[in-house]
């Protein structure tokens, strides 16, 4: 075995993050680990790359005991990470990045020519075909995570521990990471891989490990396990009965509901082009495409984050104006962006703070809500959307992610709205989360709340959706309603000819 | 554009041309060799000093003592030669020394207590404010002979004289680009100024950086007051007030981004030139107040915060637009 990992735990103030876990990862293997938020997936990496200290166990690399006290120490070792969020510096050189720490250098000074060659040869293997003297910020997020892979590899070349590394990639993008990760497998890395999409564990993996609580729960051959017993193992409990309660809502006789909103035409020239749609009380529309195709940009359209230069929005009492987000919160609307970290959470705010933020906001600086009020809709929002916290005090940043996309959604209700945009809600948060997640949006509209869900996972939209609406190309291409709303329809409509544009987007 | 971020540079490059454009139309007779050896040596001391700030604010910090440190070095020296035979050599060394240790401390503290470089360097700046009236309240002259050897100056064609500290300014930034642009620890430092955390999880060693970079800026401010000391003959706690904040003018017109990352020393210098010369216009117009300067400065400073705001927003709806 390359890593062995006996009896490793871990406690933070009397809280056992890990209990005693073994693990171990061989040579030329992708090992998937996975586990709710706060199974101990993050503490376990952590201190296998000296970020944290163990308490107890022993860790061995090439049957050495080894024990890393910091992120550079474990990379001298051979242990190299890449996170969720690219590790690199925009600001700087794709060589200057790859290089960074030990530049090649000529009397003292840094030898650019030498660089360029450097770096040329470390992402050489890897497919990519960039200028290295070019920012790292002008390529995409996927280049980017493979320059950040061949930097990693290239100092430490024994294990490379991939977090959440695909979660910001599209479906091509993360097909171009897939190659270079089965790329390091054949050489003889040893490959940690974590993420929530499991469609990715299944087609990367070798071998999963799930952690639950602390503990380890399992450690079985991707082959051998069905997706069913995983998640299973994962939550500690089924999941399938809840998404099939929820299907099966569907299959109900819809009731004709009211209009609530009309628009007409909206669009922007360069986001997307206009498009007509109608949204009932009550009612739930999903919205699906892939990343980029504008999806996100008609969200925006429509909460005036973004003005539309075309087109008109009307409600029942006649037209509306949207023509920043502080006219659509006045005409009822909320909206939870994809990027919570940037766009959502005011991270050194405390939940109570962040969950009256837009609620203050609307009724303007002057008149603050009493202390007594703010305390009692955030312990109320916290008890009804049931976020986990050891108090309403507590900094929004220190919670996990869905219980930070529950305080945004707590936040939105607190003002309630008409209609609610959500983006992404379930992006990176775990699979019990997502369950939660989708049955609030199921109880919001069942009180009349009429809500707009993008969403990548299709399984998740079908669920939670009354109709789901198509993008494409920065297009509305299709509307599927009743029997037609599967995972399967939906691929097939934004698979649709003339996609090839798609590709090279 | 290949690369956004020289765009900076060149709006830099072209507003000191196009004032020199504006000069040359209305007084021709301004371009002698004897004015550019003025504005060489009239800015040393100012150039000098933004190199050191330039430094810092591509790490993402600011230096607020430099000010008073300059005032602080002509006071030591002063009156070190005042009351003792020491030569002004050895008074140079100990000085740059206590500068440098001076910036370093402030680096220290800044990494150790995780402070605001603001906060640190506003009690450094009043520290050394402080110590230079310690010495002396009143202007001290300086009459060491080597003084006169030191204001010494090679004649050009036409007039004009390259002095020493106008040449050692050009030294300096010279040694100012390769340390930015060509050594290790400058990409550390625009490292720092692109995300601290991430060039932390990229192997950089912080305390030591932020030592070096407050270090650095230390040593500048206190060869930037021996050169101040040589242009004026004197030392004397009053002076250089707010000289700081000109250096981050010289700095922020130059085209570096304020909150750090981006940036050139080159333009640095062409922003020292370019503040220099609007000061050489008025005083050749004659009519105009001083003042002038000052609200020159002011708008210049505003357009180039509003460029490069302007280009932060462009490369986010460059974002927005291609996401993939």
């Amino acid at each position: 075995m390359l890593l062995t990992v006996k009896g490793l735990s871990k406690s933070f103030l009397g809280a056992r993050a890990l209990d005693a876990v073994d693990f171990d990862l061989a040579a030329g293997e992708v090992h998937a680990l996975l586990g709710e938020n706060g199974a101990g997936k993050s503490t376990l990496i952590k201190c296998l790359t000296g970020a944290y200290h163990r308490d107890a166990g022993e860790i061995a690399l090439d049957d050495q005991p080894i024990d890393p006290r910091s992120t550079s120490q474990a990379q001298d070792l051979g242990i190299g990470t890449v996170y969720q969020e690219v590790n690199l510096l925009p600001n700087l050189t794709v060589a200057q990045n790859l290089t960074f720490g030990r530049e090649p250098t000529r009397f003292g000074l840094v030898d650019a020519r030498a660089r360029t060659r450097m770096a040329r040869e470390m992402i050489e293997g890897y497919g990519l075909d960039i200028d290295v003297n070019r920012d790292l910020s002008s390529y995409s997020v996927a280049i980017q995570q493979i320059v950040a892979i061949a930097r990693a590899v290239s100092l430490s070349g024994k294990v490379l521990i991939l977090d959440e590394p695909t979660a910001s990639l599209d479906a091509r993008e993360v097909e171009m990471l897939f190659k270079v990760v089965r790329d390091l497998r054949s050489r003889g890395l040893g490959i940690i891989f974590i993420s929530h999409f499991l469609d990715q564990v299944f087609a990367i993996s070798d071998r999963i490990t799930v952690l639950r609580n602390g503990r380890k729960i399992i450690t079985e051959k991707t082959a051998e396990l069905d997706r069913v017993k995983l998640i299973e193992h994962m939550l500690g409990h089924a999941l399938e009965h809840e998404v099939e309660a929820q299907m099966a809502a569907h299959a109900d006789e819809q009731p004709v509901r009211p209009l609530a909103f009309s628009f007409r035409g909206i669009g922007r020239q360069g986001m997307i082009e206009p498009f007509d749609l109608d949204i009932h009380e009550g009612e739930v529309v999903g919205l699906a495409g892939l990343l980029g195709s504008g999806r996100t940009e008609s969200a925006e359209l429509l909460y005036g984050v973004r003005v539309a230069l075309t087109g008109e929005a009307r409600d029942a009492n006649g037209p509306i104006n949207i023509r920043n987000p502080r006219a659509a919160i006045a005409a009822g609307f909320g909206f939870a962006p994809e990027d919570r970290k940037t766009d959502g959470i005011v991270a050194d705010l405390t939940i109570r703070e962040n969950i009256v933020l837009a609620l203050q906001a609307s009724k303007g600086w002057m008149r603050p809500i009493p202390r007594a009020e703010q305390n009692r809709l955030a312990d109320d929002y916290i008890r009804r959307l049931d976020i986990r916290t050891t108090g309403r005090e507590k900094m929004i940043g220190e919670l996990s992610g869905g219980n930070q996309q529950k305080v945004i959604l707590a936040r939105w209700l607190a003002m309630n709205p008409r209609f609610l945009i959500l983006d992404e809600p379930t992006r990176g948060i775990d699979v019990g989360a997502h369950a939660e997640i989708l049955r609030l949006i199921r109880e919001l509209n069942a009180q009349g709340m009429s809500l707009l869900v993008i969403s990548s996972e299709l399984e998740e939209l079908v669920a939670a959706s009354d109709r789901i609406i198509v993008v494409r190309d920065r297009r509305h291409v299709a509307e599927l309603t009743g029997a037609d709303m599967t995972a399967d329809t939906i691929v097939r409509a934004i698979a649709a000819p003339g996609t090839a544009k798609e590709a090279t987007a | 554009m290949r690369n956004p971020r020289l765009l900076p540079l060149f709006a830099t490059i072209a507003i000191f041309l196009l004032a020199l454009l504006i000069c040359f139309i209305q007084f021709p007779n301004m371009f002698s060799t004897r004015v550019l050896g003025n504005l060489l040596t009239d800015n040393a001391y100012l150039g000098i000093v933004a190199v050191g700030m330039t430094v810092v604010i591509l790490s993402g910090g600011i230096d607020l003592s430099v000010g008073s440190v300059i005032a602080f070095s002509g006071v030591f020296i002063a009156v070190v030669l005042r009351d003792t035979g020491l030569h002004p050599m050895i008074v140079f060394a100990m000085l740059l020394a206590i500068t440098t240790l001076f910036g370093a401390a402030m680096g220290g503290l800044i990494h150790a207590l995780a402070m605001p470089a603001f906060i640190v360097t506003l009690a450094g700046m009043f520290l050394a404010r402080g110590a230079a009236y310690m010495l002396s309240i009143d202007s001290v002259p300086i009459q060491h002979e080597f003084y006169g050897l030191l204001q010494s100056y090679i004649a050009l064609p036409g007039r004009g004289r390259l002095t020493l500290i106008g040449f050692l300014m050009i030294l300096v930034f010279i040694a100012g680009i390769l340390i930015v642009h060509k050594t290790r620890f400058g990409t550390a430092v625009y490292a720092f100024g692109g995300g601290e955390a991430t060039a932390r999880l990229m192997g950089i060693r912080k305390g030591r950086v932020t030592v070096m970079i407050y270090a650095f800026s230390g040593l500048m401010a206190g060869l930037s007051g021996i050169v101040f000391s040589i242009y004026t003959g004197s030392g004397y706690s009053l002076a250089t007030v707010g000289t700081e904040l000109t250096a981050i003018a010289a700095v922020v017109i130059g085209g570096t981004l304020l909150t750090g990352g981006a940036g050139y020393m080159f333009g640095t210098f062409i922003g020292v030139l370019t503040m220099g010369l609007i000061q050489v216009y008025i005083v050749f117009d004659g009519t105009l107040s001083s003042w002038w300067t000052k609200i020159v400065i002011g708008l210049l400073v505003l357009a180039f915060i509003l460029l490069q705001k302007a280009l932060v927003r462009l490369a986010r709806r460059e974002e927005t637009l291609l996401p993939a």
